[in-house]
């Protein structure tokens, strides 16, 4: 792999994978540090995850396997500032153990935690200057802003992505658009320019050409936040979805994390099924499929790494939801595995099964009201 | 056809859906060769009836559904879980609940109004399936068929922890070594696969009669009488319950005949896989080339079309 050229003292900062956000979080970090560099890990890889499950301990869950690969990979490059951050389960914790397990690797790098008690944002605030950034709180704040309303923007269309995608005319169409949307938000540095991106795209996503079958199937999934997030991890068992013509409507995202998450809201959503919160997105995971049931779907793909403790606490409540719902749920572990062999032969079968019960229970899904399409607002509802 | 980890089974159905021939025989690791042999002797069982048979469509499932399925230009390729489904509501169309085990994998499948609703797979081991049996057969000295008799022989079956195969192995020696009886160990391995079963895969599952146990384990009569005394319903083994997928695969393979009709020659043909990394990208995909009399018929493993051709198109 080839090094970059390292001014003296000049800040190389770099960050883990997760989905396509490498995006905003790059351009706010060049945003944040004029002087600094930005450094994108390389792509997830089979390396990637070879190298991570090398150096983590053997029961820690995939995504903190994906992250010391993404490190790894970023500081062979050149990088020296490590960004983490953190949320209510093992994950508020991976900086301080991945900081120390590539330090005994022996590389030099400064470790920026977002966990915890820096995530506040006078705390934070205070980091960003402790590494060199010269902004007033105000700038810190648009900037802050700035990402996060790309983030935003970023998951709005992506929901309409995936919900539509199996469809489209022109297959390819979408993710198309979406590509070119994410190089537009590369470059974005003011509020006044995302307000256009936004117009642009809400224009050109509904003028794709799409034909939907009367009776398509819709699948909802639901499940641990990073497995979710990052198609590698997942066997890109999205896409594989849409190639059966399926709308696939996924809830959480970054956005849903920043602006939509409340746990009080997601416990009360969860209705007699949860009195109790245990743990990170656990309660949403719930939530999410009360929604799909109650909204007719067809069926629901629950996936988490391997050994997440909050959505294995999620399963046994999901077991009583499908029965009541009388909705079929699929529930797929990954820890960092390359061989897809064993995902598509459960995921082939589910579809199947789906199909079959379309046919024959067409009446009942019918008068549940779950026929038609539904375009669900995402990130904004 | 089905192509399992262990073993590959085929049939040859009549329009009526009924058995007319069939074979079972290893997999022992080299699909290609099994796929082969097995078409011999099919083709051989189909030579001694009296009338000439033609094979209309061709259907593969298993875990070598794939190469198989491009080997034979099959109809249809199809997942385990379907074909077995299809398969078992051909001869008992009122079936609620079917157990499957196999050699490396077990099933759990829940249907309703002749529709599979449920499903469900053993996941990251391969704990509660045949692979376990026939392992500590061998460990006891004895041959996986005789473990069924010898079983029901036993009056005082040991108690043997089901959860983890690594753990139930040493349960079971810490037993043998205290002086149980060896078909006591048997019965009490039997009635481990079938608890270990029942919670990995039932978990929250509501099992209704009919129940139907297929796949190579149901060759077991201790274990289909351990599963009666857990479910407390009487469960069915039919005399092709090892053949079931098979059957499922040729009847979706019927009806979705394209109307050509099937070369036995194709097990004349010499066949050859070739896996690659590809370096076309950052992904750098296992690329498995598939080639027949040394021209590339197939690819799979890519996720783009872009995977390095000139590569994938030499014979090695």
């Amino acid at each position: 792999m080839s090094k970059i050229e390292r001014k003296a003292n000049e800040l190389v900062f770099s960050f883990p994978h997760m989905g396509d956000y490498h995006v905003p979080i790059a351009r706010l970090l060049e945003n944040m540090f004029p002087a600094g560099r930005v450094l994108v890990p390389p792509p997830i890889t089979k390396k990637t995850i070879e190298l991570g499950s090398r150096y983590s301990p053997d029961f820690i869950c995939a995504p903190f396997k994906f992250n010391v690969g993404n490190y790894i990979e970023a500081l062979e490059k050149g990088a020296n500032v490590l960004i983490q951050t953190g949320l209510g389960c093992r994950f508020g914790y991976f900086g301080e153990v991945q900081e120390r397990i590539l330090q005994d690797l022996g590389y030099e790098f400064q470790f920026f935690s977002l966990a915890r008690e820096n995530a506040k944002v006078k705390n934070a605030y205070q980091g960003f200057r402790r590494l060199g950034s010269p902004h007033s709180p105000a700038k810190f704040l648009a900037y802050v802003l700035i990402a996060a309303e790309s983030i935003r923007i970023m998951d709005h269309f992506a929901f309409i992505m995936r919900e539509r995608t199996g469809f489209a005319l022109r297959p390819g169409s979408f993710e198309y658009l979406y590509g070119c949307m994410l190089e537009e938000l590369r470059q974005v540095s003011t509020l006044r320019e995302l307000i256009a991106i936004r117009r642009q795209y809400t224009d050109s996503f509904s003028k794709v050409e799409v034909r939907r079958p009367p009776d398509l199937l819709r699948v909802g999934i639901v499940g641990e936040l990073y497995t979710l997030m990052e198609p590698y991890s997942n066997l890109f068992i999205e896409k594989e979805l849409a190639k059966h013509n399926i709308v696939v409507s996924r809830k959480m995202s970054a956005a849903f994390l920043l602006f939509g998450k409340n746990s009080r809201k997601s416990l009360k959503d969860t209705g007699k099924y949860m009195k109790y919160w245990p743990g990170a997105n656990a309660t949403d995971s719930v939530a999410q499929s009360r929604r799909y049931g109650r909204l007719g779907y067809d069926g629901i793909i629950h996936m988490k790494s391997y050994g997440c403790t909050p959505e294995i606490n999620a399963m046994p409540v999901l077991h009583n939801l499908g029965k009541d719902y009388n909705i079929p749920i699929l529930y797929l572990s990954f820890d960092g595995q390359t061989n897809e062999t064993g995902v598509q032969t459960r995921l082939e079968a589910f579809v199947d099964m789906l199909e079959m019960r379309r046919k024959t229970f067409e009446k009942d899904s019918l008068s549940r009201g779950g026929h038609r399409f539904h375009f669900d607002k995402g990130s904004r509802s | 056809m089905d192509i399992g980890s262990i073993s590959t089974k085929g049939v040859v159905l009549d329009q009526a859906q009924q058995v007319i021939a069939e074979e079972y025989i290893w997999t022992e690791g080299n699909p290609i060769a099994a796929v082969k042999s097995l078409l011999g002797s099919l083709k051989e069982s189909l030579g001694k009836l009296n009338e000439d048979v033609e094979v209309c469509a061709v259907g593969t499932t298993g875990s070598a559904r794939k190469l198989a399925g491009v080997m034979l230009g099959a109809d249809a390729v199809k997942n385990e879980i379907t074909a077995h489904g299809v398969g078992t509501l051909s001869r008992y169309p009122d079936a609620r609940t079917i157990f499957e085990i196999g050699g490396q994998d077990a099933k759990l499948i829940l249907i309703n109004n002749g529709v599979i609703v449920d499903y469900a797979m053993n996941t990251l081991c391969a704990a509660g399936t045949g692979a376990f049996l026939s392992s500590q057969a061998k460990r006891l000295g004895i041959a996986v068929e005789e473990m069924g008799d010898m079983a029901l022989r036993s009056l005082a079956p040991a108690k043997i922890a089901a959860r983890c195969t690594v753990f139930a192995e040493s349960d079971m020696v810490h037993k043998a070594q205290s002086g149980y009886r060896k078909e006591d160990l048997v019965a009490g391995l039997c009635t481990a696969v079938v608890t270990n079963y029942l919670n990995n895969l039932g978990k929250g599952k509501v099992i209704q009669p009919p129940v139907v146990f297929q796949g190579g384990v149901s060759k077991n009569p201790a274990v289909a009488r351990a599963f009666e005394k857990e479910t407390g319903f009487p469960v069915i083994v039919d005399e092709n319950s090892h053949l079931m997928g098979a059957i499922g695969a040729a009847i979706l393979a019927q009806r979705a005949a394209a109307g050509k009709v099937f070369d036995f020659r194709a097990a004349e043909r010499t066949f050859s896989t070739r896996a690659y990394e590809c370096g076309g990208c950052a992904n750098q995909c296992e690329v498995v080339c598939f080639y027949q009399d040394g021209v590339l018929l197939d690819t799979w493993g890519n996720r783009c079309p872009n995977y390095d051709r000139k590569k994938a198109a030499l014979v090695s």
